[in-house]
This record gives structure tokens, C-alpha cells and sequence, in this order.
């Protein structure tokens, strides 16, 4: 709860630090070419940092218990998706799960409907939303770029008509043209579902924290003051190219005559820009170093050292024979091997030291 | 310190960074021109249809309701802000005083390429040279 009010509060501190700062203040520089500069080298810089320090971290096994067979022998089928034992296939993996979230597909909940047996049934509608929401915001973002290049690329408007295709028209409330994008009101609806979900399911929200409710409510801001930028407010988006190439060309100018709405919905992007490397939001780099998902399930066919193994001191029998032979000998011990058969052992060179990683050959029994 | 599976991870990287600085290398750091609309001789007006400010970001909207106003209700008459009274007509009204396309509404629109499909029924005057 404390979590919950506490960034509700922020999020409405930073929209009125922008409201402030731009209309009260006057001070464009700082909100249109300051602090986003300052965001995004943030922003690579951080998520740079992340990525890399997750690198050194060693990964010494392969986790095969996941939803399927790993290979074996010829006789018992495999799920090679489910249990990849070779690069493409784990491409494959990768691929569903980054592109349509195949593991929140599988999301399970608790079920009492019948009786006190305790059962589970399929919960997909985390799914549902999180597909709405990720793909609108794909969608969104890829469509600003047109703020951002010039020319604009054939395919960005391609985008576009295919976005606006439905040409809707919200009359009543004098909306119509410009034309209606969908996945600015898809990515709204699919953040207000997630948020309700938050909210609505007693289990989901005892364990939701402030770093869940913030950028859930960061970015329902953000595409709030956008839809309304574009639909009601109707800032000047000529003005606002100029702005945007300044900054992406390095020759920043600060036009005059842009809604304080505009800078609000940009400073709340800053914010998300330069809190993301720091935030839960790192899954977008963390999806694809999950361990369960990228590594080739080949641990009966490929021997695996871990990383931080060792080589431990080990003082076998054998080698403890060769230490006291004559003794034992003399003290009429049994041994394994006479004088004579240790001496001809020795003459040859020692056998190489195992290496990492080698493949084991397979022994056939017919 | 070593790095796990370097080449993967810094392969990723810099994927990632490339696809995000598109901005930057796609125009390859050259200042974009900024769209100049060809101005109205003062001898023809000195003011639009409505004030400057809401012509630059709501035309589309007044159009819209220009739209419906003749389709729906065939009304044709629009009383300005300013008491002066046009009909509301897209090719005959806004050309009047904007006689090209090409150097007034394109400039605009070819920045941000948005490209109305209005012309597919509208007129539009003949490009002077
Ligand atoms: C000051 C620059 C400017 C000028 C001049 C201009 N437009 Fe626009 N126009 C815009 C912008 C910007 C948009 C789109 C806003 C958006 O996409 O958010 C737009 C959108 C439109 C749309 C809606 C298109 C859609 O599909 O969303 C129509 C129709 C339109 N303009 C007609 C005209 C006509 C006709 C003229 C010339 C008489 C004209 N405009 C001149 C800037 C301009
Ligand atoms: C009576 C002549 C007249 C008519 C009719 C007219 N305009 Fe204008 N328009 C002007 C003038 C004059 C200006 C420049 C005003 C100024 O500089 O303050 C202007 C400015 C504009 C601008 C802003 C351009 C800029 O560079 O900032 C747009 C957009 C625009 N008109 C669109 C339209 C559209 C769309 C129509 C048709 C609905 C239309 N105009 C009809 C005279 C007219
Ligand atoms: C499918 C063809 C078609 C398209 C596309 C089209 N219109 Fe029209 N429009 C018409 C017809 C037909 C009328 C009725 C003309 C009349 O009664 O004078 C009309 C009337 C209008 C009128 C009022 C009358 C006049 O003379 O202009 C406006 C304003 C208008 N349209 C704006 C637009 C705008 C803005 C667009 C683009 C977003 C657009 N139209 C796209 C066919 C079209
Ligand atoms: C995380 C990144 C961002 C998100 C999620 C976001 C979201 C949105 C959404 C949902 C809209 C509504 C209209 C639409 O669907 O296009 C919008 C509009 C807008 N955004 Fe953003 N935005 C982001 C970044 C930015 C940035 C960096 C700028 C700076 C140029 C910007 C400037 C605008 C403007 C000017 C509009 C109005 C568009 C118009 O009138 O056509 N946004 N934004």
C-alpha cells in the first residue's frame, strides 16, 4: 500500500516538476535538451553496465528440467523446442519466447472452484495484457522515430498507415483527423489491464512493491499525456521535429510556441530513459540471458566444467602404492602391482590431462 | 575480470545499440531543412480562418468539422472568430488564399510524412512553376 501511494506521489511530483520548471520557469533548455541528453547517455551507459556485469557472472550447468524431453536415446522422442540440444533449436526457444512470452503462456493459478481439492487451471490473461502492452509500445516507440529522422523512412510510414488503418472516428469528442493510431490506445488499455491486475488479485498485490507500481504508472502517464499531446491538446508537431532533430543531430534548438503538455510527456520518457538500466525494466536486456532459455540442453552428450572448479588434491590408492610398494612388499602387505610392473609402467609418457568440454564418445552395446 | 560467453553477449550489445541509435546514423548526422510553408501575400490576407496557433496544429480538425457540417447537416457557411463568413470547402476555401499545395500544405506534411488521402477526391489547384 505504502509502495502503491508512494508512486502514485511520484510520478505526479514529476509531472508537476515538468509543469513547473517548463511553464512557471521557463526553462526549455534544461527540460528539451539538458536532462534528454542527460537520460540517454544514462540509459546506454547503465543498460551497458548491466549487460556486462551479468556477463561475468559464469554459468557453470544446463538446466534441461524444463517442460519437455531432453535427448536421449534414439527410441525416446524429443521435444526439441522445449529441450534444445543444438544452437538453432535454442534460436527457436528464444525466438517464442522473446517474440509471443511462451513461458507467461504457461502462467497456472491456484483454483478452489471445485471444492477443497486444490487444483490448476490456465491464467492467461497475464499474457494477454503483457503481449497488448509490449507490442503497442514496440509499435509506438518505432513510430516516434519519425520525430527523429528526415527523410522519414518508407517503411516507418508504412507503419503508420497500417497503425491508423481503421480511420475510426471518435465525432462526438471532435476526434477524427488526425487519424486514430491504434497502438497508442492499445498500449494505454494494455497498462491500465496490468495495473488493474496489480490491483484487482489480492496474492498479485501483497507482493507488488514501489519498483512495480512506478513504471507501471510512469508509463501510464506517459502514454496518457501523449494520446492527449496528439488527440486534445494538439501540440504543434512541426516545432516539435525541429526539437527532436536538433537533439539527434547535435545542433539543439529550442523552438517557441510548444505546449508545456509536450514537455511534460517528455520529461516523464527521461525519467523512464535514465531509471530503466536500474529498474526492473532491465528484462528487456535479462530475456535473453535466462538460463533456462538460452543454453543447449547437452549435458548427456557434452562434458561441462564448472567455471570455478578447482583442481582439487587427491591422493588415490594406487598412488599411495607407489609411495610404500617396497615397504608393503617387505612387510608382506598385498599389493596390486610387483616392483617389476610398476617399473614398466613408468617407462611410457603420463597419459595428457582431461580438457573441458569434450565430447564423450558414445559406447554402443549391441 | 573474464567475460562469460563474450562474442554472444557483446554481439548482442551491439546489436541493440545499433538499432537504437537509428536516429543517428540514419541521417547520418545532417541538419534537416525545416519546412518554410509558403506565406499568403498580404494583399490577399492577412489572417486565416482562424487563428494562426490553432491553424498550425488543428486544420484537420476544422476540416473534419467543415466535413461534417456540409455531408451531415448541409450547412455551408462558417462564421470565423473574427466575424468574417467562409464556405466551408476544402478545395475552393483553403486554396483561395493558399493557391499551392505543393508549397504550403506538402512542405508541412512531407516533413512528417503524412499524406492525407483527401486528394484522392479533392481538387488541388494547378502547380505554377
Ligand atoms: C504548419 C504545417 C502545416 C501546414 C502548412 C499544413 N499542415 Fe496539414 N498537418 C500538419 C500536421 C503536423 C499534421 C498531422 C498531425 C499529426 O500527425 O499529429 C497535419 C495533418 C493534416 C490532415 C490530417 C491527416 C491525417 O491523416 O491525420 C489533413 C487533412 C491536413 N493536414 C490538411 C492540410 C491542408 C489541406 C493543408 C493546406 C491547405 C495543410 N494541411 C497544411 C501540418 C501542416
Ligand atoms: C482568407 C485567406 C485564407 C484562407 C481562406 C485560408 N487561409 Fe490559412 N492562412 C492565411 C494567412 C494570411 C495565414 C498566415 C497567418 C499569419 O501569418 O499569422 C494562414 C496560415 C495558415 C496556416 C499556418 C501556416 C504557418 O506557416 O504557420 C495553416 C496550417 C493554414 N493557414 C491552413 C489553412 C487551411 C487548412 C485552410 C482551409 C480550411 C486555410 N488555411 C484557409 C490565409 C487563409
Ligand atoms: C471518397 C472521396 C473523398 C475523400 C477521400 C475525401 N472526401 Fe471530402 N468530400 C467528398 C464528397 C463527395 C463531398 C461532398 C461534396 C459536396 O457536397 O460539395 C466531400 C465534402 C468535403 C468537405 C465539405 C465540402 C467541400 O467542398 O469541401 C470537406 C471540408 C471535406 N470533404 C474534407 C475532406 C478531407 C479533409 C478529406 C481528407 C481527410 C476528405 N474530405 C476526403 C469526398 C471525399
Ligand atoms: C518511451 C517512449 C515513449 C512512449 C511510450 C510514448 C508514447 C506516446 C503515445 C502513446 C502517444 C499517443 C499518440 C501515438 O500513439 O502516437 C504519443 C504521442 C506523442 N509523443 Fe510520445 N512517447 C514516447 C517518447 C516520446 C519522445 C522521446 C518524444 C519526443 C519527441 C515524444 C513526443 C510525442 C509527441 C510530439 C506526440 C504527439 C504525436 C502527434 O501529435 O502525432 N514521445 N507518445
Amino acid at each position: 500500500m505504502i509502495g502503491f501511494l508512494f508512486s502514485v506521489v511520484a510520478v505526479l511530483v514529476l509531472v508537476g516538476i515538468a509543469l513547473v520548471g517548463v511553464g512557471g520557469l521557463g526553462l526549455k533548455v534544461l527540460f528539451g535538451v539538458i536532462i534528454p541528453y542527460a537520460a540517454v547517455l544514462t540509459f546506454f551507459a547503465g543498460l551497458v553496465y548491466r549487460v556486462v556485469d551479468w556477463g561475468r557472472s559464469p554459468v557453470p550447468f544446463r538446466i534441461p528440467t524444463t517442460c519437455g524431453q531432453e535427448k536421449s536415446l534414439p527410441w525416446i522422442k524429443t521435444n526439441k523446442v522445449d529441450n534444445p540440444c543444438s544452437g538453432g533449436m535454442v534460436l527457436l526457444r528464444m525466438a517464442f519466447e522473446v517474440l509471443t512470452f511462451r513461458s507467461l503462456f504457461r502462467n497456472m493459478k491456484l483454483d478452489y472452484r471445485q471444492g477443497p481439492t486444490i487444483r490448476y487451471s490456465s491464467e492467461k490473461f497475464l499474457w494477454l495484457f503483457a503481449m497488448m502492452f509490449h507490442w503497442a509500445f514496440l509499435v509506438v516507440i518505432i513510430r516516434h522515430a519519425r520525430f527523429f529522422t528526415e527523410p522519414i523512412a518508407q517503411w516507418l510510414q508504412g507503419i503508420e498507415h497500417l497503425d491508423g488503418f481503421l480511420e475510426f472516428n471518435l465525432a462526438t469528442f471532435g476526434i477524427g483527423l488526425p487519424t486514430i493510431q491504434m497502438s497508442g490506445l492499445i498500449l494505454l488499455g494494455g497498462v491500465t489491464l496490468l495495473l488493474v491486475r496489480r490491483i484487482v488479485v489480492p496474492s498479485v498485490r501483497y507482493i507488488s512493491l514501489a519498483s512495480d507500481w512506478f513504471p507501471l504508472f510512469l508509463i501510464t502517464f506517459i502514454a496518457l499525456t501523449g494520446i492527449l499531446a496528439r488527440y486534445v491538446i494538439r501540440v504543434d508537431v512541426v516545432k516539435i521535429k525541429e526539437l527532436a532533430m536538433g537533439l539527434a543531430t547535435f545542433h539543439p534548438v529550442v523552438p517557441d510556441g510548444i505546449s508545456v503538455w509536450f514537455y511534460v510527456h517528455f520529461f516523464l520518457v527521461c525519467v523512464l530513459f535514465a531509471y530503466f538500466p536500474f529498474s526492473k525494466l532491465m528484462h528487456l536486456g535479462g530475456v535473453f540471458l535466462s538460463p533456462t532459455r538460452n543454453l543447449v540442453n547437452n549435458s548427456r552428450a557434452v562434458l561441462h566444467v564448472n567455471p570455478w572448479s578447482y583442481p582439487v588434491k587427491t591422493h588415490a590408492y594406487h598412488e599411495y602404492e607407489d609411495d610404500f610398494r617396497e615397504q608393503m612388499i617387505e612387510a608382506g602387505l598385498p599389493v596390486e602391482k610387483t616392483l617389476e610392473e610398476a617399473a614398466a609402467e613408468k617407462a611410457p609418457a603420463a597419459p595428457a590431462p582431461a580438457e573441458a568440454d569434450t565430447e564423450v564418445t558414445e559406447e554402443k552395446e549391441d | 575480470m573474464k567475460l562469460y560467453n563474450g562474442p554472444q553477449i557483446i554481439v548482442g550489445l551491439v546489436i541493440f545499440l545499433a538499432i537504437f541509435t537509428y536516429p543517428l546514423w540514419s541521417g547520418a548526422g545532417k541538419a534537416a531543412p525545416v519546412p518554410k510553408p509558403q506565406p499568403v501575400p498580404k494583399s490577399v490576407a492577412t489572417q486565416c480562418v482562424a487563428d494562426t496557433a490553432y491553424m498550425r496544429t488543428s486544420h484537420m480538425t476544422l476540416l473534419n468539422y467543415w466535413r461534417d457540417e456540409v455531408v451531415r447537416d448541409g450547412d455551408r457557411l462558417y462564421v470565423s472568430a473574427s466575424g468574417k463568413t467562409f464556405n466551408m470547402s476544402l478545395s475552393n476555401t483553403c486554396f483561395e488564399c493558399h493557391t499551392s499545395k505543393v508549397k504550403f500544405c506538402d512542405q508541412c506534411h512531407n516533413y512528417l510524412a503524412i499524406s492525407p488521402f483527401c486528394w484522392d477526391c479533392h481538387l488541388t489547384p494547378k502547380e505554377k512553376k
